[in-house]
């Protein structure tokens, strides 16, 4: 298949790693931000290439890993009510709330739908002018332009009975807590491909400089991440710390301008709490004010919901890159994919997932 | 298979005008439900058996070994490129009989319709359903139907049991395989469940992928026919291939370890499933089985498969191996590997 078999090329893939071998002359610790990134690298054993001085450690790029668990709570209270068809992508409604999961409230008769695209949601709000229609717009800036076209779709076509939950999050900030935590050990960074396709990467650009630290533009196949690791490695070890892109066949400098446009028309920044991290300023988005009335937020009483998070789980630790997996207790034994602790068990892009899918022990 | 014929089946016998739809009435064991029976299914299913009209069938069987199963069928949607709940209701009874060596003959089926279905629906999967019969051998001899409240049913519901009887001396189970025995798949994987998430979801490709939905009763009485060694069969339904090695290797406390090089995807399935974000080792299958046979046997067995239309895309993907602790382990295109397990519940398309 074009565009993936040529990544997955044996051949290219030993040719890389050989590379990374000879330049590599000293230890270094490379994060991949995206939560796809991680995926792969465990999925295809690519951690195992590398030569010893190399360690990567896995990011916060995992869009339902870092939603926050108040937003899964307010989540399942407006899918609970009789009056709504809920609508969301389908790994959140598998993830853990303080007292249960989306599923779990399926279970018990609510009406819980998981769509490809939220304008799947906004077909279904036509489809149902009696019901309100909540659609979990979750995710990095990866979503937000598909989830800006649902809102602005929704206004311009005067469809009232349809509304967003928003809990968007983005990378440079995260990127920044990071490197600013005492905690850090990360000396380079991949930035997530699929991210700088929308956004472009000149907003990493002050941040490599500001903290000295290598930041590659990396895609998601094999190759792609070798060459990624290589480039970050090269600029280690001749002490440079610059923004270079790797996926020059999808990410260019600028971005993609359309997708940036209808994320800027509903969209403003806000402080954000990551779930694991805490709040950080700037990270997230919120609807403008133009957009109020499709803000389930603002739609639903959501007072008095609780939240509560496990105290065996490390995720928190794991999402900065400051734990592996394997470091936690609770891994493979309390915590399972069919009984997560914590939602990096149950996210396809989740660390603890990857590891305990192709990597147990 | 892919070439599938686009049958004509005659109009059904039920007048539209009068009942276009199925009723409560028709469940009711009254005079509609007569008529349901004698003008759909015993007009269908024809055979002595149902003509018997007695509460159950009677049949000789000349076997020491017989095998039973059982098998319920719940899709949505009912009809879909390459099949629909009928063929496959036939199709997977049948495939799990030739799985444990049987050659199938009687087929029970209980149906569960919702109020309002189609007659014409009805008729449709009926006549279906006696098309794969015919093809895999086997005769329907007894039936029920209910019906339930619209909206307590999705449509229509089957669930079909069959017998099949034993001829032969092999022990064919997970138990029987042994360490070297080499695993044949019997051609490409995953068409049926990216069939199937494609109508439901509306996503349309350049061609329609078809279900691989098939009777493989035919090639299993061939290998068997043939007298060829075989330790083990298993059919690729829900969970896949990947699945289906796990509860193999579990089952006989051996491991496995195949090379997922030559696990044949069409590209078109692949380039769904990329795009989903969804591994086709774990995508159902309904016409498609592995084989556990002795290395000795191993050029043989694939050579009566690929003589065969279910199996020309056979091939040898992996072998058995002593058992440790993890059960199976594929080899991936680069070289490395990774380890092949169960998933907890089904596979969802990514976010991003």
């Amino acid at each position: 298949m074009k565009f993936v078999d040529e990544y997955r090329n044996k051949e290219s893939v030993q040719k890389i790693a050989q590379a990374i071998k000879e330049i590599t002359k000293h230890p270094w610790t490379i994060m991949e931000i995206c939560g796809g990134q991680t995926h792969s690298i465990i999925r295809f054993g690519l951690d195992e290439l590398l030569p010893k001085e190399i360690t990567l450690v896995h990011g916060p790029g995992c869009p339902v890993c870092v939603t926050p668990l108040e937003s899964i709570d307010r989540a399942i209270a407006i899918a609970a009510r009789e009056d709504v068809i809920f609508c969301s992508f389908g790994d959140m409604i598998r993830v853990p709330g303080s007292q249960k999961d989306l599923l779990g409230v399926k279970a018990e008769g609510a009406d819980i739908r998981i769509v490809y695209s939220p304008m799947d949601a906004l077909e279904i709000a036509k489809k149902n002018p009696s019901k309100k229609v909540v659609f979990f717009a979750i995710g990095f800036e990866t979503t937000a332009p598909g989830n800006a076209m649902a809102a602005y779709m929704a206004k311009k076509q005067g469809i009232d009975n349809f509304s967003l939950l928003v809990s968007h999050v983005l990378v440079p900030p995260a990127i920044e807590t990071i490197l600013s935590s005492k905690q850090n050990k990360v000396q380079g960074f991949l930035a997530a491909g699929h991210v700088c396709t929308i956004m472009g990467y000149e907003e990493y650009e002050p941040i490599a400089k500001k903290y000295k630290t290598p930041i590659v533009v990396t895609g998601f196949e094999p190759f792609d991440i070798l060459q990624g690791v290589h480039m970050c490695i090269k600029q280690l070890e001749e002490n440079r710390y610059e923004v270079e892109n790797s996926y020059a066949r999808c990410v260019h400098r600028e971005g993609n301008n359309k997708a940036m446009e209808i994320i800027k028309e509903v969209f403003e920044v806000s402080s954000r709490k990551w779930r694991g991290i805490g709040i950080i300023p700037q990270s997230g988005l919120i609807l403008r004010k133009d957009y109020f009335q499709f803000d389930a937020e603002r739609i639903f009483d959501l007072e008095n919901i609780k939240t509560c998070e496990p105290e065996e789980c490390i995720s928190a630790l794991v999402l900065q890159g400051i734990k592996n997996p394997h470091e936690c207790a609770a891994f493979g034994k309390q915590c399972r994919p069919d009984h997560p602790l914590g939602a990096p068990m149950v996210s396809s892009e989740g660390a603890c997932n990857a590891y305990y899918r192709y990597k147990r022990r | 298979m892919t070439n599938k014929k686009e049958y004509n089946f005659p109009s059904c016998p039920i007048p539209i005008s009068d009942y276009p739809r199925v009723l409560l009435a028709h469940g009711s064991g009254g005079t509609l439900t007569n008529q349901l029976i004698d003008k759909i299914f015993r007009s269908v299913f024809n055979n002595d058996y149902l003509n018997q009209s007695h509460d159950g069938a009677i049949a000789q069987i000349s076997a020491n070994k017989i095998a039973m199963t059982t098998d319920s069928y719940v899709i949505h949607p009912i009809f879909f490129p390459g099949g629909d709940i009928g063929s496959l209701a036939i199709h997977g009874t049948v495939n799990d009989l030739a799985m444990c060596g049987a050659r199938p003959l009687y087929l029970t089926v209980g149906f569960i319709l919702e109020e309002g279905l189609a007659m014409e629906d009805l008729w449709r999967v009926a006549n279906s359903m006696q098309r794969a019969a015919e093809e895999a051998g086997v005769q329907i001899v007894s039936g029920d139907t209910k019906v339930v409240d619209k909206g307590k049913a999705d449509g229509i519901f089957i669930n079909t049991s069959g017998v099949g009887v034993i001829e032969h001396d092999q022990s064919i189970c997970p138990q029987s395989i042994k360490e070297g025995d080499c695993i044949i798949l019997s051609g490409d994987i995953a068409r049926h469940g990216m069939a199937i998430m494609a109508v439901r979801e509306s996503l349309s490709f350049e061609n329609t992928i078809e279900s691989d939905s098939a009777s493989l009763s035919d090639l299993v009485l061939k290998l068997i026919k043939s007298k060829v060694t075989i330790h083990c069969m298993r059919d690729l339904t829900r969970g896949g291939l990947a699945t289906a090695l796990v509860e193999i290797a579990k089952a006989s406390s051996m491991a496995i370890e195949i090379d997922e090089n030559v696990i044949s995807v069409r590209e078109d399935v692949r380039g769904v499933c990329e795009i989903l974000g969804i591994d086709p080792l774990y995508v159902a299958n309904e016409g498609r089985f592995i084989c556990f046979v002795p290395e000795s046997e191993a050029k043989e067995v694939l050579a009566i498969m690929k003589a065969s239309p279910l199996g020309n895309d056979a091939s040898i993907i992996g072998h058995v191996v002593k058992g440790k602790k993890t059960l199976v382990i594929a080899k991936n295109q680069i070289g490395t590997t990774r380890i092949v397990d169960m998933l907890s519940s089904e596979q969802l398309p990514r976010i991003c």
